[in-house]
């Protein structure tokens, strides 16, 4: 079990969030080459190491969260709120 | 390409008899591989020393006669997926490609033991998928549908039948989640996953193969788009063909090519009891309540689960896993409350975005991958193995790997698994 210091609830145990993964910044939709939203859709860089994720707190605040999360040691050395447009609990994938 | 021949004369068979003899002279047993040293030049390098690794490199020297190959691993044989999974062989998946493909490999695995003349243990038990909803009802009988097609024998059954394959199970309708029927597959069993991973050893070094374990591979040499070799941690090995046979790490090891893939990682935790009289013939199986579960020959009972919840490298257990477990364990089989868990570990899962492997070909010309193989792998090893092997010695992708490339992402061809891979997704 991670503790996960959400910004707006405090620690919270991991099972209360839902895992919304790596962080990946969306090709602008005027684009319309295949390879950057191929990109954008399924690759992953998946790395042993220190990454920036998002969680939802869907039994919390409902809210997204960025967090910085070692993938070896599950270590959390950092979390902030989700700004813009991917913030509300309406946009929940 | 040469000729695979071993150094030091032909291996020992094992059989009934030479037992006999070594029961009476006490002589020692040979080494089941050698330990060799490296070289720099191989005809094939592949990375990880598991059952995809070395069935593939065992494949290449038997089917096709080069033996020039060498099989590097950070670790040790079957250190990692292939010997923390929980050793169940099935072929009942849900699309054409997928249930081929598995019981290509579930074939393969009925007659390992003789191919390589080392003991695994495969025990054709029965393979029972619980079905608690009337959607999981329906995706049963499109499995079944789907795999009498394909000639494998799959049929649903309901709870009465259940019962009488498996008496210790609760099919009463007073649970939470009642047993509404199953997708009986009686060629489904269990095997011991160690005994694969030795005999593949055994029998690829037995045919010129070398396997050194403690080598970590810390880059992958390219030039002009063709991959030249590898360095590793005892110095540069060049090969004009790199196969990437890891778990857990395919992502990194891809990365060292210059080749992004399509996976995320996810610990998955099993865990087993302490042995008690048999008393559990079938391997079953419950989706909805996230568990597997099955007796070996030695009379434990191993569990295993979904993913953790999120990516992750760890491999350390959580009590949470266990008692998530034990709740949904004892839903199904409430008379073994008394059981005691004797300890639990975690392997490394690569999902995909459509829960299938990706074999074959890269944008890397030499650079083969092998991965992605999620919570199914170890009981594709044999037919994944076979396969690559002919793509590295015919330079052609085989039928039966075809639909799993790596460009189907790009041409949006993905392959769902998903309603028969795993649990819980």
């Amino acid at each position: 079990m991670i503790l996960i210091p959400c910004p707006h609830c405090g620690d919270r145990n991991s099972s209360e969030f839902t895992y919304a993964g790596e962080v990946h910044s969306r090709p602008s939709p005027g684009d319309a080459r295949q390879g950057p939203w191929r990109d954008y859709l399924y690759g992953k860089d998946n790395p042993a190491g220190w990454t920036e994720e998002r969680w939802f707190h869907g039994s919390g605040c409902g809210k997204y969260l960025r967090a910085e999360r070692h993938t070896v040691t599950n270590e959390i050395r950092a979390t902030r709120p989700e700004v813009g447009a991917g913030a509300s609990s309406r946009t929940r994938p | 390409m040469r000729r695979a021949t071993r150094a030091g004369g032909a291996p020992q068979r094992y059989s009934a008899a030479s037992l006999f003899r070594h029961g009476l002279t006490h002589e020692d047993w040979e080494r089941v591989w050698r330990t060799v040293e490296m070289r720099r030049s191989y005809d094939a390098v592949v990375i990880g020393a598991g059952v995809h690794g070395l069935a593939t490199a065992y494949y290449l020297a038997s089917n096709h006669g080069m033996g020039n190959v060498a099989v590097v691993d950070k670790g040790y044989v079957g250190g990692g997926g292939s010997g923390r999974n929980t050793a169940i062989i099935r072929s009942n998946y849900l699309t054409p490609e997928g249930v081929r493909f598995y019981d290509r490999s579930t074939r393969l695995y009925e007659n390992l033991s003789a191919t390589l003349n080392f003991n695994v243990m495969f025990a054709r038990r029965g393979h029972l998928t619980l079905a608690h909803t009337d959607a999981s009802v329906r995706t049963m009988r499109w499995r079944a549908e789907v795999n009498k097609l394909e000639g494998v024998e799959s049929e649903v059954i309901g709870p009465d039948e259940v019962k009488e394959l498996v008496p210790f199970m609760d099919t009463s309708t007073k649970t939470r989640y009642p047993i509404l029927g199953a997708l009986y597959h009686p060629p489904g069993g269990i095997i011991r996953h160690d005994a694969v991973n030795w005999g593949y050893a055994r029998a690829a070094d037995s045919l010129g193969v070398e396997i050194h374990q403690g080598t970590e591979v810390t880059g992958i040499s390219t030039d002009r788009g063709r991959v030249t070799g590898v360095t590793t941690s005892r110095g540069a090995i060049s090969a004009p063909v790199v196969v990437n046979c890891t778990a857990g790490w395919a992502s990194l090891v891809a990365t060292m090519a210059g080749v992004r893939l399509p996976i995320i990682t996810h610990p998955l935790q099993a865990a087993v009891t302490e042995p008690v009289k048999m008393f559990l013939h079938a391997v079953v199986v419950s989706g909805s309540l996230h568990v597997y579960v099955s007796q070996t020959d030695r009379g434990e009972l191993v569990f295993g689960a979904s993913t953790d919840p999120y990516a992750s490298y760890s491999m350390r257990g959580s009590l949470e896993f266990t008692e998530e477990l034990a709740t949904h364990v004892l839903e199904l089989m409430p008379s073994i409350s008394k059981m005691r868990v004797l300890r639990q570990w975690a392997g490394l899962c690569d999902i995909t975005p459509d829960f299938s492997p990706i074999m074959g070909v890269t944008p890397v010309d030499g650079f083969l991958v092998d991965v992605g193989w999620g919570t199914y792998g170890f009981k594709a090893g044999p037919a994944a193995g076979e396969a690559m092997a002919e793509l590295v010695a015919t330079g052609k992708t085989p039928e039966s790997i075809a639909a799993f490339d790596l460009a189907r992402f790009e041409e949006a061809r993905l392959v769902g698994e998903r309603g028969a891979a795993a649990v819980g997704h």
